[in-house]
């Protein structure tokens, strides 16, 4: 009985709910700026969105969420890591009504992001790349991340296989924490293959400096270097000076093979479609905030260019017995003894690392092997 | 492909390298500002003009499939970018700074509007003529491989020192800059020489930022011009308004971008920040160094705004 007056006053709520938002709908007064249908979700981009790297791997997640039905994708490109993202998120959630925001470039974290979600505790703020911490952080705030270095490890092997003057070389942007674990997996791919190979790495400073980055290749390779890869936003100008002067290069973020032909080897990319559908899912069911999500291989969230020509048949066998191990999730990629290029032991022997340990995204240290400083 | 590690001979090698790659876009937008600035104009906009010239010439290259018809179009942009310039500034009480300021953020702003869909495709870039083939180095062949734009920019250098010194046409554009009322005297059309002056030093600027997106890095994207067409503004005053100085003023800047990344290629690895700063430092030590609260520049044009 009780429950069944339970359920008629549900559906007296419903139906006036109902009849209230036709009113609303109807009259013209009252323009909706979003139907109340449609989900609004933000994203922002640091670069131009169609870079051939990392804000396009992005966008291209956030164009396969664009057909979710129901849901409202606004984007905006080329908003720097400075208080212009603060705006930027602002006016999304004021503005375009926004319930939940991915602020997709490492500087928006700390302390834009954490700022905003202060600001606007209703709204769920997806990062990429930051490093969430329980207790210290909202818990509006949530960072989702992939495992890159696997692919990155991937990329070492093959390079490690092609090189001859067992020199590598490695354009990277900044020294954060993932531009060096990337760096330093690379290195130990190579080094499983020839344990003696260097790589060299030159910091350009910032994201996307298209002269500065041809100028590094250019120097890496006149110093003997016959592989590249690279870790800044638009690898299309690094893979293109290889691909001219003759050597080896593994992409990144997407996949560049269309851009070296002949040189290309493999390549560390993307696919973020995997945790942009769970954050929307879960925000539209009300589901609370997934604050936490990272993945690899196995996951789904990143994947392996497929082989260029210039991999050799030994080369192609060892990365898929190393590939398949990562799948069942049971490759270590750092793992006691190691020690870092000063000498400093920096995975004790018997430590062994999992992908998930929070420790890998706090890295400081470049592996041996590796010339170059933090 | 193999090639011996050059370890620190590899750095003045790739500095000269460097300075030969990068010097180009230099070269061509001070050899086009020094135009501008001898007639007695300042063109703060060619960095605008330069970017616009990179995304012309980079899109129409895609779409023709010919690389230099490219270069052609990036200089006609250019050229009406500064004829835009040169006649708002041809109106009364305009301050051609201004102007040139506006210039730069529309030229920009079209450029990335406009260059969207072009980001993506990989257009024919320009051929290398490979001058360093004597050698058996082969950093030595990559430092010379040379484009023949770079050529052309010395000859135009050249070309436009014997013009200014030696020709009617030079004299005339001379005595606009330095004295409007001696020209007008001497029945001369002062706003519309300083406006063809303006409109060529454009054209100059837009094939200088061809050289950017068809030839080195060779790819059209939003970074691609960090500051050089500013920079060669800040460099035809280091060159004292002198064309063949210009050219190795030019140098000099394309050489001060290359020392960051090749220290790091041999090894040189802390301070890598103050390195690749190296070209900015030194325009604002040339600022520093040259000028002076009692006197006008050396070799100034009598009526750029920025000295009288």
């Amino acid at each position: 009985m009780s429950h069944d007056l339970h359920n008629r006053s549900r559906r007296t709520a419903l139906k006036t709910l109902a009849a209230g938002a036709a009113a609303t709908a109807a009259s013209p007064l009252w323009l909706p700026r979003a139907f109340a249908a449609d989900f609004v979700v933000g994203v922002i981009y640091v670069g131009p969105k169609d870079d051939y790297g990392y804000s396009q791997a992005q966008a291209q997640a956030a164009a396969a969420i664009k057909k979710m039905p129901g849901v409202k994708v606004i984007e905006q490109e080329k908003v720097a890591e400075t208080t212009d993202v603060q705006k930027v998120m602002a006016s999304m959630i004021e503005e375009d009504g926004a319930k939940l925001v991915f602020p997709t470039s490492f500087g928006y974290f700390d302390p834009h992001m954490l700022k905003m979600a202060e600001k606007y505790p209703q709204v769920r703020f997806a990062h990429c790349g930051g490093l969430w911490t329980e207790g210290k952080h909202p818990k509006n705030t949530a960072s989702y991340f992939g495992y890159i270095d696997e692919c990155q490890y991937l990329n070492g092997v093959c390079a490690g296989h092609a090189t001859k003057s067992k020199k590598l070389g490695f354009i990277a942007a900044k020294p954060i924490p993932q531009v060096l674990r990337n760096i330093n997996a690379f290195t130990l791919g190579a080094k499983s293959v020839k344990p003696d190979i260097t790589t060299q790495v030159i910091f350009t400073g910032d994201w996307l400096l298209p002269v500065k980055e041809a100028e590094a290749a250019n120097s890496l390779i006149d110093q003997g270097v016959d592989v590249i890869t690279m870790h800044v936003d638009s690898p299309k100008v690094v893979v293109e000076t290889c691909e001219r002067r003759g050597i080896h290069v593994c992409g990144y973020h997407a996949d560049q093979s269309a851009l070296a032909p002949k040189g290309y080897l493999t390549g560390a990319e993307w696919n973020w479609l995997t945790p942009y559908t769970t954050h929307v899912k879960d925000a539209m069911a009300g589901k609370p905030l997934n604050n936490f999500l990272r993945g690899g291989l196995k996951e789904g969230f990143v994947k392996p260019s497929p082989y260029g020509k210039a991999v050799s048949e030994g080369a192609r066998k060892q990365a898929d017995a190393i590939k398949a191990q990562m799948m069942k999730g049971d490759f270590a990629i750092f793992k006691g003894e190691l020690k870092d290029n000063t000498g400093k032991v920096v995975v004790p022997a018997g430590t062994v690392h999992k992908q998930t340990d929070v420790v890998l995204e706090q890295m400081n240290w470049l592996v041996a092997g590796v010339i170059g400083k933090v | 492909m193999e090639s011996e590690a050059l370890g620190w001979y590899g750095v003045p090698i790739a500095v000269l390298g460097g300075a030969i790659r990068v010097s180009t876009p230099f070269l061509f937008v001070s050899l086009g500002e020094c135009l501008t600035e001898r007639s007695g104009r300042i063109n703060l906009g060619l960095e605008g003009v330069l970017v616009m010239g990179a995304m012309s010439g980079y899109a129409v290259s895609f779409l023709t499939g010919n690389a230099w018809v490219g270069v052609l179009v990036a200089g006609l942009a250019g050229m009406a970018l500064g004829l835009l310039h040169g006649l708002v500034c041809s109106l009364a009480r305009v301050s051609d700074i201004a102007v040139g300021i506006g210039l730069m953020l529309l030229g920009t702003g079209l450029a990335f509007f406009l260059g969207k869909p072009y980001v993506q495709p990989k257009a024919p870039t320009l051929p290398a003529l490979h001058l360093g083939d004597w050698s058996a180095s082969p950093q030595i062949q990559a430092a010379l491989q040379i484009n023949v734009l770079f050529l052309a920019g010395i000859a135009l250098a050249i070309a436009m020192a014997w013009a200014f010194r030696a020709t009617r046409w030079g004299l005339i554009v001379r005595m606009v800059g330095d004295s409007a009322d001696a020209a007008r005297a001497m029945g001369y059309p002062v706003a519309a020489v300083r406006t063809l002056c303006t409109a060529a030093g454009g054209f100059l600027a837009g094939v200088g930022g061809s050289f950017l997106s068809l030839y080195y890095p060779g790819s059209w994207n939003e970074g691609l011009s960090s500051g050089q067409g500013l920079m060669a503004v800040a460099l035809v005053i280091f060159a004292r308004w002198r064309p063949l100085a210009c050219f190795w003023a030019a140098l000099l800047f394309g050489g001060a971008g290359a020392i960051g990344p090749a220290l790091q290629s041999v090894g040189v690895t802390g301070g890598y920040y103050l390195f690749n700063a190296a070209p900015y430092v030194l325009t604002l030590a040339i600022m520093i160094f040259t000028s002076s609260p009692n006197r006008t520049l050396a070799g100034a044009p009598g009526e750029l705004s920025v000295t009288r």
